[in-house]
């Protein structure tokens, strides 16, 4: 909880933030929009049918395609531009809509009275048409700023700090406090928003200055706060900090807290986490150097980005392909080996294990009736459950797809029968689960391995130096303690980071950071 | 002064205006009578381009209106509205000092043009800061014809100004418009399904049917020799009420 109330203040700036310029970049675009197709009748199906085709699309989507939308237009792909550009996307319908709902029900007789008066088209639209319009773009401006403010929360996973941060990665590592705090922070903002708008129209309509004023003036008051406050990432200045990148799951936030305390303490440069990447997202971001260095699995890479299906040759062949592979096809270089593999591995609770006698995967495959299984976003899309299926013949009465940090409890609770368990995930042992192994081999091998943005080496020798010297350091058992104290012990992965960098200190063996080392 | 030469008017396939003429002199007021669908306020509309027409053209002082900007036109042009059209958002002083702000005259010259013109329509000044929607009917139509006044023009359309008014409310208004006429010299056109009003209201009358002038001249030479029988036919309603009246009192009416 204290850990996420630290971290309050300035992911709500950059929420806030993000929020706002989303919202004004959408009243700009759509109010305009909307006054344009009121006059112009042919625009008006085509450019409403836009807006609602861009709604239909699923918020995260639509901020997941921003990414390589942008990278192919050689701009930044992770961080608030994308994030803002989607926000911004989905603000318009409301508003558009509204502009144009408003606009349409004005009285013919009104209309005809500010003609025949001697106004303008321009003079009518600013003295009559939007002012008798107002409640209802007003309206929608309220609609779009409550979604916006909601919606920013999904900013994270494209790298754009946000509320966000405290709800991903709460669920992630089973933190409530912290969930709470984010939920709690992103409605409170979304009234607090909504009420200041509201106030200000109600002043406009009931022409009390008083109440216009003070709605302006909060609303000019959370931009102020907006532009001003330092975000968590420009506090402090001096040299750019070198940015380490985390998917979303426990052992993510862990691993990329222990790479940034690795930075700091060895090569002394300061550093900053990204959390909550999608896993593609992750590796771009680091192919196009938006990130510094992340964490990653030789067999995601195998699998997901080499597109080879099978488990390969074992783990050292799979390990020298994949690092082959990295360098030639995308300059990206493997700086340390961490010494554990986290594979997907099929798990059972230990009483269905003994009722349908399943100690293999093999046995899996022909257990009937068939068995239910659930596993996370990815597994059932990659190739190496298309491996699996044809290797072992294997089917499940349903599939289902579910969040990793809810997996486990789904087969301790008898949920469904059978998991895909990350292997050096604490909580296998908690919810007292039975992994079955790949008898076959179907599914290849999961190194982490530390992953560095091409061109890091020759930039940043100090750093590539003092992420190389974890080379070895985590085997499997530490990986799940730490995975543990997270999940089961309720710390904050820095914290947990912290503790295994102080009880085992890794020097790095070059020279420069060696010297930093007693 | 306005003229109309040879209106045509179409809306799709039919003929709104077909043809129609006719001169309103300085200080002259216009009625333009007849049945909906007769063509009398698509006659009116043109004149100040509310409607554009598909053929003929107007003369306003001498100008050709086509060539006028719409706006510039209309802001010479008093209009009453027959659906009042106050803006619904703006006080009563604001709605009559809309036109005077179009021009961008000075606050205080606009403050106390819009006192003078209210004091005009025998309005309570005290109604100033309402909104429309606290007025009564009268009041409303009132305050459209201080709207159509305030910037001083010279030439005034009317469209069926007092029809939507319970009786005694129209005659008082009505009275208030007679005065208000001989003050300020208005030379005008007002449109009305009522004869009896056209009778009271107009120097000159023009009745209208199926979009073609029947008959124009002075109620008298209408009521003289009516030139179509539904000239007659509109005449007799007031005709036989005042006739009514004058057996009920004796011929001291």
């Amino acid at each position: 909880m204290n850990d996420a109330l630290a971290q309050l203040p300035g992911l709500l700036t950059a929420h806030l933030r993000l929020t706002l310029a989303a919202l004004g970049a959408g009243a700009l675009l759509s109010i305009p929009a909307g006054v344009l197709v009121s006059r112009v009748a042919f625009l008006e199906r085509p450019v409403l049918a836009a807006a609602g085709i861009i709604q239909t699309i699923p918020a995260l989507a639509l901020l997941a395609v921003m990414v390589p939308l942008l990278a192919g237009l050689g701009l930044p792909g992770i961080g608030p531009l994308p994030a803002l550009i989607g926000l911004t996307l989905y603000s318009v319908l409301p508003m558009l809509r509204n502009t144009v709902t408003g606009l349409a029900g004005l009285d013919p007789a009104v209309i005809e009275a500010a003609r025949g008066i001697g106004m303008t088209d321009r003079q009518r639209l600013f003295r009559v048409d939007l002012p008798l319009a107002l409640p209802v773009i007003v309206a929608g401006v309220r609609t779009a700023a409550v979604w916006t403010v909601g919606m920013a929360t999904l900013s994270t996973p494209v790298g754009a700090e946000s509320l966000g941060n405290l709800i991903f990665g709460g669920l992630q590592t089973r933190n409530l406090a912290s969930v709470l705090v984010g939920c709690a922070a992103s409605a409170a903002l979304a009234l607090l928003l909504d009420g200041l708008i509201q106030t200000m129209a109600r002043g406009v309509a009931l022409r009390r200055p008083g109440l216009r004023a003070a709605g302006l003036l909060g609303l000019v008051a959370l931009a102020c706060w907006a532009i001003a406050a330092p975000s968590l990432r420009t506090a402090g200045g001096g040299p750019k900090p070198v940015r380490i990148g985390a998917k979303t799951f426990t052992e993510q936030y862990v691993l990329s807290e222990i790479l940034a305390g690795q930075v700091r303490r060895v090569a002394g440069a300061p550093a900053d986490v990204t959390p909550s990447l999608g896993s593609t997202v992750a590796f771009d971001a680091l192919a196009r150097r938006e990130i510094d260095a992340y964490v990653d699995y030789t067999g995601t890479i195998w699998a997901t980005l080499m597109g080879r299906s099978g488990a390969g040759e074992g783990r050292a062949a799979v390990l020298a392909e994949v690092k082959a592979w990295l360098e030639t096809a995308r300059g990206v270089h493997v700086a340390a080996v961490l010494g554990f593999e986290n594979s997907y591995a099929f798990a059972v609770s230990r009483a269905t294990a003994a009722r349908r006698r399943l100690a293999s995967v093999s046995d899996l495959a022909e257990a009937r009736p068939l068995l239910r299984a659930a596993a996370d976003y990815e597994f059932w899309q990659r190739s190496e459950w298309r491996s699996v299926e044809r290797r072992y013949g294997l089917a499940f009465a349903e599939r289902r797809t579910m969040d990793p940090s809810l997996l486990y409890a789904a087969a301790g609770q008898g949920q469904v029968d059978v998991i895909t368990a990350y292997s050096s995930d604490g909580r296998i042992a908690a919810y007292d689960l039975v992994v079955l192994p790949d008898d076959r081999g179907a599914i290849p091998p999961y190194d982490a391995v530390v992953l560095v943005a091409p061109g890091l080496a020759t930039d940043r020798p100090d750093v590539v130096a003092a992420l190389a010297a974890l080379d070895g350091r985590i085997p499997v058992e530490t990986m799940r303690a730490l995975n543990r104290k997270v999940d089961q012990g309720g710390e904050s992965p820095a914290r947990v980071a912290e503790g295994f960098l102080a009880a085992a200190p890794v020097s790095a063996p070059s020279p420069v950071a060696g010297s930093r080392e007693p | 002064m306005i003229e109309v030469e040879g209106l045509v008017r179409r809306f799709g396939a039919t003929l709104a205006v077909d043809g129609v003429s006719f001169r309103v002199g300085e200080g002259e007021l216009l009625a333009l009578v007849g049945f909906s669908g007769s063509g009398k306020t698509t006659t009116l509309k043109m004149i100040n381009r509310l409607v554009e027409p598909t053929a003929g053209r107007v003369l306003v002082d001498g100008a050709d209106a086509a060539l006028t900007a719409p706006h510039e036109l209309r802001r010479r042009i008093g209009y009453v509205f027959q659906r009042v059209g106050l803006f619904p958002h703006l006080s009563v002083e604001e709605n009559v000092a809309m036109p005077l702000l179009l021009t961008g005259r000075g606050r205080e010259e606009v403050r106390a043009r819009v006192a003078e013109v209210l004091a005009l329509v025998e309005l309570d000044p005290s109604l100033g800061p309402r909104l429309p929607a606290q007025l009564s009917g009268g009041q409303e139509q009132r305050v459209g014809v201080a709207r159509a006044l305030v910037a001083s023009p010279r030439l005034v359309l009317l469209d069926e100004p007092f029809g939507a008014l319970d009786p005694v409310t129209r005659d008082r208004l009505q009275q208030s418009f007679l005065r208000l006429r001989s003050r300020l010299k208005l030379t005008g056109v007002v449109v009305t399904h009522d004869m009896g009003e056209a009778l009271l209201l107009a120097d000159r009358i023009g009745v209208m049917r199926a979009g073609r002038m029947v008959q124009i001249g002075t109620p008298a030479e209408l009521l003289r020799a009516p030139a179509d029988p539904l000239v007659s036919e509109m005449l007799e309603s007031p005709l036989r009420h005042a006739r009514h009246i004058q057996g009920l009192t004796g011929g001291r009416a």
